[in-house]
């Protein structure tokens, strides 16, 4: 028998139930009259159709008359390659104010308040657009500023050297290094149960670093221009730089805006996990003898880590979010293609839905990819946290 | 005894000199990184003093900026009027300054403890937003009619906050008890509105209300401005009942389980148990959210609402100023940082009040 307070439950959500139901399909049936009234085909057909609109920045060869598919490949590869960019220099950036904050250096501790409180507490889009107004009113390149042909800053973006290798080895030398890296990665994440893998992995890492190593440069040298330096550097020719490796000023700006202020947030985490390893464990490490630096690189250093992973993987997940600031400045990340897209075909849902799907997938796969370094990590048999 | 035991755990308190010797010069090398560290303020603090104040213009026009080598502040002193208030009429911008006050006031009254009752606050939020909007908007009491969309500066970018407030705070209450209901139905489908609101970044949000809603439903949604305080206030809501959530979480069943022998029903067991106790305890977090949620107002620039960063990049954007861009995203930089430094220091105070009273 089933009582009553359960059956009124049951009841209770057939009626919730059905009244979601009947909201959702007036959304759809809403959504589609007004879709046909504006003579629109739904369905992703429009993927394989050509564009005839073109984009600011692509890492992959793109024209006007490629599909709508091959756009959105190149958004997801901006947004991606801003990201990652933009995570690596918070990551450099937020070691050093992490370990500024906990110095016992006073002048060091000052610098980082100084600079975590200004920076945190600025709307991030608003530091986006003062570096977009700085980076495209520098100087023309005439006079741009020149750090010893390492960096050239001027209003045509920002040009650094490049290496001067043939078309298709460039291609080839970037796959190596990152097949390298991600070899490298997955070795160091893969399980070691039994004494004889933990004695063959670290051998067999660092075959992988040494094989990559000795394949890039082979690479690099096979893909050498006979006669030419093998790192080229931007020289001016007429009323623009030629050569070298060039950041436009909106990819510029957004770095920068997202590395300072990725930064500052990064460094107040990290100071957490510094402030979280106990006091006896580093009088422990110096009783053993152990110096300052070794006491950092082997204590410090891993149990912070440790201890912050979890909060680093949300602050690296905002972060990405983040680029979709690129349609404040006109960079084309995801976000800015995905719009310009529905301007130009009217495949409101569709796109939309895309953007939701692909948004899901990036942040899902980083968090997943930070959860199993955490669990891999993780010191076996003292930590509550699975 | 007390008194003992205190003076025995704390270390005794070393001269001045020592101190100073410690956190400055404990070794050579930290002590030469000091000097060089107090070098390198002294020499940029002089230049930003050259540049902010001394050799600063602060009233002239774009010509006297020109010459002289400082900031030009008289940009801000030209502009401000555009900056804090848009496009609203020039005549009636009294109006547009005395309902930001207002509003400004509703906030740091909102930080008093006297009025951490519900009903104190609804009074407040509710009756102040209603001033606000029949001051701004007009047609009554002889003031002049003044539509939304010549809304614009800061006190449009205050209004919106306060107004995402105001609505998230209630649907992030709705959200967090929705979530953690009995029925299966209901927390799931509840969890997966939160959960895909929370993974989205807020531009593609604001986006889909602003640009998308419109497409999908002509003629049934609204002004652009209630929409994108609608979006702005799922989102809020949407991170706010998981601190919320979180609040409750932290509470000891015993709490629960004490007021339904007691024989409370579920709304008296919610507003008078559970809800204050988890408010209490979310407090920090949430003060912080509300920081988070100030910084994200700015966002609604990309959508074309002209808020204070949209009116500041006009004030510099056109002709005569072109160049002073730099003052005007200071000057910016500055009323934001007011704002939501004053936010997170509260938000800090409030977390030490609340660990000395435990």
């Amino acid at each position: 028998m089933v009582s009553s307070s359960k059956r009124r439950a049951y009841l209770l959500q057939m009626v919730i139930g059905l009244v979601l139901v009947a909201v959702l399909a007036a959304l759809i049936l809403g959504a589609k009259r007004s879709l046909d009234a504006q003579n629109i085909t739904s369905g992703y057909g429009f993927l394989w159709r050509s564009t005839g609109w073109n984009i600011g920045f692509s890492l992959i060869p793109y024209s006007i008359n490629d599909p709508y598919w091959k756009v959105i490949a190149v958004g997801i590869l901006n947004t991606l390659y801003l990201g990652g960019m933009g995570l690596i220099f918070a990551t450099v950036l937020g070691l050093i104010v992490g370990a500024c904050r906990t110095s016992t250096n006073a002048v060091l501790r000052a610098f980082g308040t100084c600079y975590v409180e200004t920076i945190r507490n600025i709307p991030l889009i608003l530091q986006a657009f003062f570096w977009y107004a700085v980076f495209t009113n520098l100087p023309s390149p005439r006079q741009a500023i020149n750090l010893g042909d390492m960096l050239i800053l001027s209003a045509r973006g920002i040009f650094t050297p490049a290496l001067n290798i043939a078309e298709p080895y460039g291609l080839l030398a970037g796959m190596v290094f990152l097949g390298t890296l991600i070899a490298a990665l997955v070795l160091a994440l893969l399980p070691r149960r039994d004494l004889k893998s933990r004695l063959l992995y670290p051998k067999l890492g660092r075959a992988i670093w040494f094989v990559g190593g000795l394949g890039l440069i082979l690479v690099i040298l096979l893909g050498k221009v006979p006669g030419e330096p093998l790192l080229l550097t931007a020289e001016l020719k007429g009323l623009n730089f030629t050569g070298g490796l060039r950041l436009s000023p909106e990819f510029a700006a957004l770095l920068t805006a997202m590395s300072l202020y990725g930064g500052a947030f990064l460094g107040e985490i990290i100071r957490a996990g510094f402030l979280s390893v106990s006091k006896g464990q580093v009088e422990a490490a110096e009783a053993l003898g152990l110096s300052g630096w070794q006491v950092f690189t082997k204590v410090r250093m891993p149990l912070a880590f440790r201890a912050v992973l979890p909060t680093l993987t949300n602050q690296y997940v905002w972060l990405l979010k983040a680029t979709t600031l690129g349609i404040a400045v006109g960079y084309a990340d995801f976000f800015l293609v995905i719009s310009t897209a529905i301007n130009q075909s009217g495949q409101t849902i569709e796109l939309i839905t895309i953007l939701m799907i692909g948004f899901l997938i990036i942040n899902n796969l980083l968090a997943a990819f930070m959860n199993l370094i955490n669990k891999r990590i993780a010191l076996r048999g003292t930590q509550l946290r699975s | 005894m007390a008194n003992s035991a205190t003076a025995r755990a704390l270390p005794p308190i070393s001269p001045l000199k020592t101190r100073l010797r410690k956190s400055f010069f404990p070794t050579p090398l930290s002590g030469a990184i000091s000097l060089a560290g107090m070098a390198f303020a002294a020499w940029a603090l002089w230049h930003l003093f050259q540049w902010a104040a001394w050799n600063a213009v602060f009233i002239g026009t774009a010509e006297d900026c020109r010459a002289a080598s400082g900031a030009c502040w008289a940009v801000i002193a030209d502009r401000w009027r555009l900056m804090f208030f848009g496009l609203y009429p020039h005549e009636e911008h009294w109006r547009s300054a005395l309902g930001c006050l207002i509003l400004i006031l509703v906030i740091i009254l909102s930080c008093l403890p006297v009025f951490w009752r519900p009903l104190r606050l609804a009074v407040l939020w509710v009756c102040s937003l209603a001033v606000f909007i029949l001051l701004m908007r007009g047609g009554v009491f002889g003031l002049s009619y003044v539509g939304e969309e010549r809304w614009g500066g800061l006190t449009l970018s205050i209004f919106i906050f306060c107004a995402t407030a105001l609505i998230g705070m209630p649907l992030s209450i709705a959200l967090a008890l929705l979530r953690r209901s009995s029925l299966p139905l209901v927390s799931v489908v509840t969890g997966m509105v939160i959960d895909s609101v929370r993974s989205l970044p807020l531009v593609t949000i604001l986006f889909a209300v602003a640009v998308v809603l419109p497409i999908l439903a002509p003629g049934s949604s609204g002004t652009k401005i209630m929409r994108v305080i609608a979006g702005m206030a799922l989102f809020f809501a949407a991170y706010q009942s998981e601190i919320l959530r979180s609040g409750i979480q932290s509470l000891p069943v015993g709490q629960d389980e004490a007021a339904k022998s007691l024989g409370l029903g579920y709304w008296h067991r919610m507003t008078r148990i559970i809800l204050p106790q988890a408010f209490r305890r979310a407090l920090p977090p949430t003060v912080s959210q509300f920081a988070i949620s100030f910084k994200e107002v700015s966002l609604v620039i990309i959508i074309g609402v002209f808020d204070f960063l949209a009116s500041g990049n006009a004030a510099y954007g056109s002709g005569e100023w072109a160049f002073t861009y730099v003052e005007v995203y200071v000057f910016m930089a500055f009323v934001n940082f007011i704002f939501i430094f004053s936010l997170s220091r509260y938000g800090a105070y409030l977390e030490r009040r609340m660990r000395v009273g435990k």
